[in-house]
C-alpha cells in the first residue's frame, strides 16, 4: 500500500505529517511512501531530503489523493480536501470528532475509514502514539519562550555590578503534559516556578521537578482526576477556593501560565479580569487553553492581547511555531500507529476492531460512524486508587525476642561444661584454640572487602589444604596401604595448595586502580 | 628439627595465615596477604616434612611435584569466568584429602589410646571423614552445575526432607556403632558405610539448589572445607589444622551469611533448596504495558549525551564473556568526560565476588567498581543506567510486591535513574521466576541480543 503525506492547507499550519528518517521507518514496514511537493519545507525539510530517504514526490494534491492508499496529516482535512478522498481510502489526523459531527458523516458517507489521533486511549501500550502529549509537551516549552519574549525582564535572578536582578516567578496552572513541560523550560531559564493542579497526585511530579506545588486551604472526599488522567469539573466550594489562590499569587507572580482543559467542556474560566488588572505591569499571561475558550477571560485566541499591561497570548498554533520538533515527534506517533496496525510488516493495513487502540482511533469505517467508541475495557484502565494502595505496604517488621539469645547463651555454656566434665584435658585445650581461631577468624573475615571475596574463597581454599600435614604425619607408616593412601592425600592436596595460591596471585594482580 | 621447633614454626605459620586473611581488606595489601599465605604453607610443610616424617620423603616430593604441576597448570589456565568452577573442584579436593586422612588415620593403628580419649579420638575421625566426604561430592556437583555439566535446574525429589532426614538419623546411628566396634577393635563397615551415605547426601543436597543460590552453596562448600580440615585437627592433635580449619570454616560461614542476607534469604532454605520452583506464591500478573527497545545505535547516543553511567553487570555479562568490551566502552566514554561508575549486588554472578574478578580482569579499575550498599543512593543523580545480563538483582518487585518470591531481598534501585537500558537476550524470567516490572517502566529501554555483540556494536558506534 501507498502512504500520501499531503501538504498541509490550514492557514499558519508548518507542520508535516512525515519527517524523512520516518518515511524510512515506513518502508521498513512494506508502504511506498508520497509526498505533495513542498510539504516539508515549512518545518525545514526540504524535498530533497525526502527524496534521498526513497520517497516519491507529486506536483500536485491531486495526483498524490489519487495514488495512494493511505492518507497521513495533522489537520483535519477541508473541504476541497474531502473531495478529494475516495472510497476504500485512510485518512489519519487530528479530527477532534466531538466539534466536527458533520465532517464525520460526510466521512462516513464516503466510505473513508478515518482514524483521529486526539481519540487514541490514554493507555500506557499506546503512550507512544500519543499525539496529544507530544504536542502538549511542545506547546508547554513553547508557551514559556514566548512568555520571554513578551516578558521586559530576565527569568533567572543575579546580581551584578548594574544591581540585583531578582528572578521571575512563574505560575503555572494544571500540571499536565504541557503544564510540566513548560515549569521544566521555565526552571531551566532560572525562574521561580509554582504550580496548581486540581489533582493532588501530580504533586509528587511537580515537586520532582523542582517546582513548589500550591495547595488549597480546602478539603474535599473526592479527588480532581477523571476518566483517562484527565481533570474534571470540581465543586462550587472548591472552585470558591481555588480562585481565592489565585487572586493573591497574581499580585504576586510575572508570568501565568494555564493549561486547564476538561475534555469535552469548554475551559474552565480561571483568570478574571480583576486579576488580570491586579498584575504587575510588564506581566505576561500564556493562554494555552485559547482555542478552547481561554482559561482567562480576556483572552482572546490567536494573538497577543496587550490590556492593563499585560501581556495576554492566545496563540492556538504553538506546536507548529516549533514545526521541526513537532513533525518529527508527530511523525514517529504516527509511525507507531502504523506498525501496530500492520502485523505482518507487509504494507497492508489491518483496522482491527479487537484491538482496543486501534478501535478507540477509529471514528468512520465502512460507511458508518464508530465514534464515540465504547468504554475502555476494566482492565486497561487503571483505578487511581489502587495505585494508592499499593504503594503503602508496611511488611511487618518481626520483633526479635531478648529470649532467644539469652537462651543460646545459657545453653551453649552448659554444653561446654558438659563437655568439659567428660573430655579428657588434652581435648579441652584443643578446643579453647578452635573456639579462639573461630573468633579470629569472625574479626579477620569481616573486613574483607567484598570486591575481593572471591580471591578470599580462593585463598581460604588453599591454606584449608594445610590438611597435607595430617597426610604428612601418615606417610611414614609401615602399612603400605596407609602410606599410599597418605601419598594420594599429598598428591591431591598439592594440587590444591599450588593452585589455590597461583590462581589467588592471578586475580589479586588484576586488580588496579 | 626438635618436636618444639616444629611447634614454633606452627605458630608462625598460623600467623601469616591469619596475616593472610588479614590482607585481603583492601586491594593494596591483598598480594602481600597471598605472600604471608604462600610463605606459612612453605613453613609449615618444610618443619613437617624435615621434623616429624622419618621415611617415604621421596614419595612425598614426587607426589608434591606432580601436584603441584597440576595446581599450577589449572591456575595458569582457567577463565576468569569459571572461577567458581575452579573454586568448586578444588574444594572437593580438601573433602577427599580429609577422607583420605581419616581413613589413613583410623587403619594405622600405631597409636594406642583408651578409654574416653578413644571414644573422642573415635568421633574425631567419624566427624572429619562425615564433613570431608559431603564436602567432595558436594562440590564434585556443585562443580557440575557451574560448568553446565549438570543442568542448572534444582532437581528435587517429593519427599526430600524425609530422606534427608533419614540420612542424617543413619549417620547417627551408625556413628555409635563405629565407636563400640572400634573400641573392639573393629568399625571399618560402618565406617565405608557412613562414607556412602554422606556422599549421597552431598550429591543430594546440591543437586537440589538452583543456579541463583550457587554463591550460597560454593561459600557454605568454603566453609565445609574449613571445619573438615579443623575436625581432622582434632583427630590428630594438630593445632595448626584445627586454627587454619577453623578460620576458613568461619571464612565460608560468614561468606555465606552475607550472601543469604543479600538475597534476603534463611539460610535453612537455600539448603533446603527448590528456590524458583516452589510455585505458590504467583503473583497475579496486572497489566504490565509494554517493554521499549532500542538500538545499539541509539544506545550508544543516549551514553554520549549522559553525564553519570551506572553499569549494573550480573551472571549474562559473565556467560557472554563481555567484560572486555564493557572496559573499552567505559574507556571510550571516560575519554570522552562521562562518569562511568560500576554497581556490584553481593549475588550477582555465581560466587562472591564474581563480578569483581571479572571486572578486573578486564582491567576495570578497582575504584570505580562500587558495592551496592555504596551506590545505591546515587541512581536519581544518573543519566545513563545499563543492566548486562541481570535480572532479579535489579527487580522492583522486591520491594514492592509484598508477597513476590524475591519480597525485601536489598536490590540495585535503577529505576530511579532518568534512563535504563537493559541487555537481555530474551523477555525470560530470572532465576526466581519473577516478572521484572523493570523491563516496563517507562524510562527503561531494552536492548535484545548476546552481550557481547550488542556491546560490542554500541563500542563501533561510540567510537
Amino acid at each position: 500500500m501507498r502512504v500520501g503525506i499531503p501538504k498541509e492547507r490550514f492557514a499558519g499550519e508548518r507542520r508535516v505529517a512525515t519527517t524523512p528518517d520516518v518515511a524510512v521507518q515506513l518502508q521498513k514496514l512494506g508502504y511506498e511512501v508520497g509526498l505533495e511537493q513542498d510539504a516539508g519545507v515549512a518545518a525545514n525539510f526540504s524535498n530533497q531530503s525526502y527524496v534521498d530517504a526513497g520517497v516519491q514526490l507529486y506536483s500536485d494534491r491531486q495526483s498524490l489523493y489519487a495514488d495512494c492508499d493511505i492518507i497521513l496529516k495533522v489537520r483535519a482535512p477541508d473541504e476541497l480536501e474531502v473531495d478529494l478522498l475516495r472510497r476504500g481510502q485512510t485518512i489519519v489526523a487530528f479530527f477532534w470528532p466531538a466539534q466536527n459531527p458533520e465532517l464525520l458523516a460526510t466521512l462516513a458517507k464516503k466510505d473513508v475509514t478515518a482514524l483521529s489521533m486526539d481519540s487514541i486511549p490514554r493507555i500506557s501500550r499506546a503512550q507512544k502514539m500519543d499525539a496529544l502529549s507530544s504536542m502538549a509537551n511542545i506547546g508547554g516549552y513553547r508557551a514559556i519562550v514566548e512568555a520571554a519574549q513578551h516578558f521586559g525582564r530576565f527569568f533567572t535572578g543575579q546580581i551584578t555590578a548594574a544591581g540585583k536582578i531578582p528572578p521571575a516567578k512563574v505560575m503555572v496552572i494544571g500540571a499536565g503534559v504541557a503544564g510540566l513541560a513548560a515549569i521544566g523550560a521555565a526552571k531551566s531559564m532560572g525562574a521561580i516556578v509554582r504550580a496548581f493542579d486540581t489533582r493532588p497526585e501530580v504533586k509528587e511530579q511537580v515537586e520532582s521537578m523542582d517546582a513548589e506545588f500550591l495547595e488549597l486551604d480546602y478539603e474535599e472526599d473526592d479527588d480532581g482526576a477523571g476518566e483517562g488522567g484527565y481533570a474534571k469539573v470540581m465543586s462550587k466550594a472548591f472552585i470558591e477556593a481555588e480562585m481565592a489562590l489565585f487572586a493573591e499569587q497574581a499580585r504576586e507572580v510575572d508570568i501565568i501560565v494555564t493549561t486547564a482543559l476538561i475534555p469535552g467542556k469548554p475551559a474552565p474560566r480561571l483568570i478574571t479580569a480583576a486579576m488580570v488588572e491586579s498584575m504587575k505591569d510588564g506581566s505576561v499571561i500564556v493562554d494555552l487553553a485559547a482555542e478552547q475558550g481561554g482559561n482567562c477571560e480576556l483572552t482572546q485566541a490567536n494573538e497577543v492581547h496587550h490590556v492593563h499591561g499585560v501581556s495576554i497570548i492566545g496563540y492556538t498554533d504553538l506546536p507548529s511555531r516549533l514545526a521541526t520538533q513537532s513533525s518529527q515527534l508527530y511523525a514517529t506517533n504516527l509511525r507507531h500507529l502504523l506498525n501496530d496496525m500492520t502485523p505482518e510488516k507487509d504494507g497492508n493495513l489491518l483496522v482491527d476492531f479487537e484491538d482496543e487502540v486501534v478501535r478507540g482511533a477509529t471514528i468512520t469505517k465502512d460507511g458508518g460512524t464508530t465514534w464515540p467508541p465504547p468504554p475502555p475495557r476494566l482492565s486497561a484502565a487503571q483505578p487511581p486508587a489502587q495505585t494508592a494502595t499499593t504503594v503503602e505496604a508496611p511488611v511487618p517488621e518481626k520483633k526479635r525476642s531478648a529470649w532467644g539469645p539469652l537462651i543460646a547463651a545459657v545453653g551453649g555454656t552448659a554444653a561446654l561444661l558438659a563437655m568439659g566434665n567428660v573430655a579428657p584435658a588434652d581435648f579441652m585445650a584443643h578446643f579453647t584454640v578452635f573456639v579462639l581461631a573461630c573468633f579470629v577468624g569472625y574479626m579477620v573475615i569481616w573486613n574483607v572487602t567484598p570486591a575481593l571475596h572471591t580471591p578470599l574463597m580462593s585463598v581460604t581454599n588453599a591454606i584449608s589444604s594445610i590438611i597435607v600435614i595430617g597426610a604428612l604425619l601418615q606417610i611414614d607408616s609401615a602399612d603400605t596401604l596407609v602410606m599410599w593412601m597418605a601419598a594420594v592425600a599429598v598428591l591431591i592436596t598439592s594440587i590444591n595448595i599450588v593452585g589455590g595460591f597461583a590462581v589467588t596471585q592471578r586475580m589479586l594482580r588484576m586488580f588496579q586502580k | 628439627m626438635t618436636p618444639g621447633i616444629v611447634t614454633a614454626a606452627y605458630i608462625v605459620s598460623t600467623i601469616l595465615f591469619i596475616l593472610a586473611l588479614g590482607g585481603l581488606s583492601n586491594q593494596e595489601t591483598a598480594r602481600r596477604g597471598n605472600a604471608y599465605g604462600i610463605a606459612g604453607m612453605i613453613l609449615a610443610l618444610i618443619a613437617t616434612l624435615t621434623g616429624i616424617v622419618t621415611d617415604n620423603h621421596e614419595i612425598v616430593l614426587v607426589a608434591l611435584v606432580i601436584g603441584g604441576l597440576v595446581g599450577l597448570l589449572a591456575a595458569r589456565k582457567v577463565q576468569m569466568t569459571q572461577m567458581p568452577e575452579l573454586v568448586a573442584i578444588l574444594h572437593s579436593l580438601v573433602g577427599a584429602a580429609a577422607v583420605l586422612v581419616g581413613y589413613a588415620n583410623f587403619m594405622d593403628h600405631g597409636l594406642v589410646i583408651s578409654g574416653a580419649a578413644k571414644t573422642i579420638h573415635d568421633i574425631e575421625t567419624y566427624l572429619g571423614v562425615l564433613i570431608g566426604a559431603v564436602t567432595f561430592s558436594g562440590s564434585v556437583i556443585a562443580f557440575g552445575k557451574l560448568s553446565g555439566r549438570i543442568g542448572g535446574k534444582p532437581m528435587i525429589f517429593p519427599g526430600r526432607h524425609i530422606f534427608n532426614l533419614g540420612l542424617l538419623l543413619g549417620a547417627i546411628v551408625l556413628g555409635k556403632m563405629f565407636v563400640e566396634q572400634s573400641a573392639a577393635g573393629s568399625g571399618l563397615e560402618a565406617l565405608i558405610i557412613m562414607t556412602v551415605i554422606a556422599l549421597v547426601f552431598g550429591v543430594h543436597m546440591v543437586m537440589a539448589i538452583g543456579g541463583a543460590d550457587m554463591p550460597v552453596v560454593v561459600s557454605m562448600l568454603n566453609s565445609y572445607s574449613g571445619w573438615a580440615a579443623a575436625a581432622t585437627g582434632f583427630m590428630l592433635n594438630n593445632d595448626l589444622l584445627i586454627v587454619t580449619g577453623a578460620l576458613v570454616g568461619s571464612s565460608g560461614a560468614i561468606l555465606s551469611y552475607i550472601m543469604c542476607r543479600a538475597m534476603n534469604r534463611k539460610f535453612f532454605a537455600v539448603i533446603a533448596g527448590g528456590f524458583g520452583t516452589s510455585g505458590g506464591t504467583t503473583v497475579a500478573e496486572a497489566e504490565q504495558g509494554e517493554v521499549i527497545p532500542i538500538l545499539a545505535a541509539d544506545t550508544a547516543e543516549l551514553l554520549l549525551n549522559a553525564r553519570e553511567v551506572m553499569i549494573i553487570p550480573g551472571y549474562g555479562m559473565a556467560v557472554a564473556q563481555a567484560q572486555h568490551t564493557v572496559f573499552e566502552i567505559t574507556k571510550a566514554l571516560r575519554d570522552k568526560g562521562v562518569n562511568v561508575r560500576f554497581g556490584i549486588h553481593p549475588v550477582a554472578g555465581r560466587m562472591p565476588g564474581h563480578m569483581n574478578v571479572l571486572l578486573a580482569e578486564a582491567k576495570v579499575p578497582y575504584d570505580i567498581v562500587f558495592e551496592m550498599d555504596e551506590i545505591n543512593e546515587d541512581f536519581p543523580d544518573i543519566d545513563v543506567s545499563v543492566v548486562i545480563g541481570a535480572n532479579d538483582i535489579v527487580n522492583p518487585a522486591a520491594l514492592e510486591v509484598p508477597d513476590s518470591p524475591i519480597a525485601g531481598m536489598p536490590v540495585l534501585e535503577v529505576w530511579h535513574g532518568k534512563t535504563t537500558v537493559v541487555l537481555k537476550r530474551s523477555m525470560a524470567t530470572g532465576y526466581a521466576g519473577v516478572q521484572n516490572p523493570l523491563f516496563f517502566k517507562d524510562n527503561t529501554r531494552m536492548l535484545f541480543g548476546d552481550a557481547k555483540e550488542t556491546l560490542d556494536e554500541v563500542l563501533s558506534n561510540l567510537r
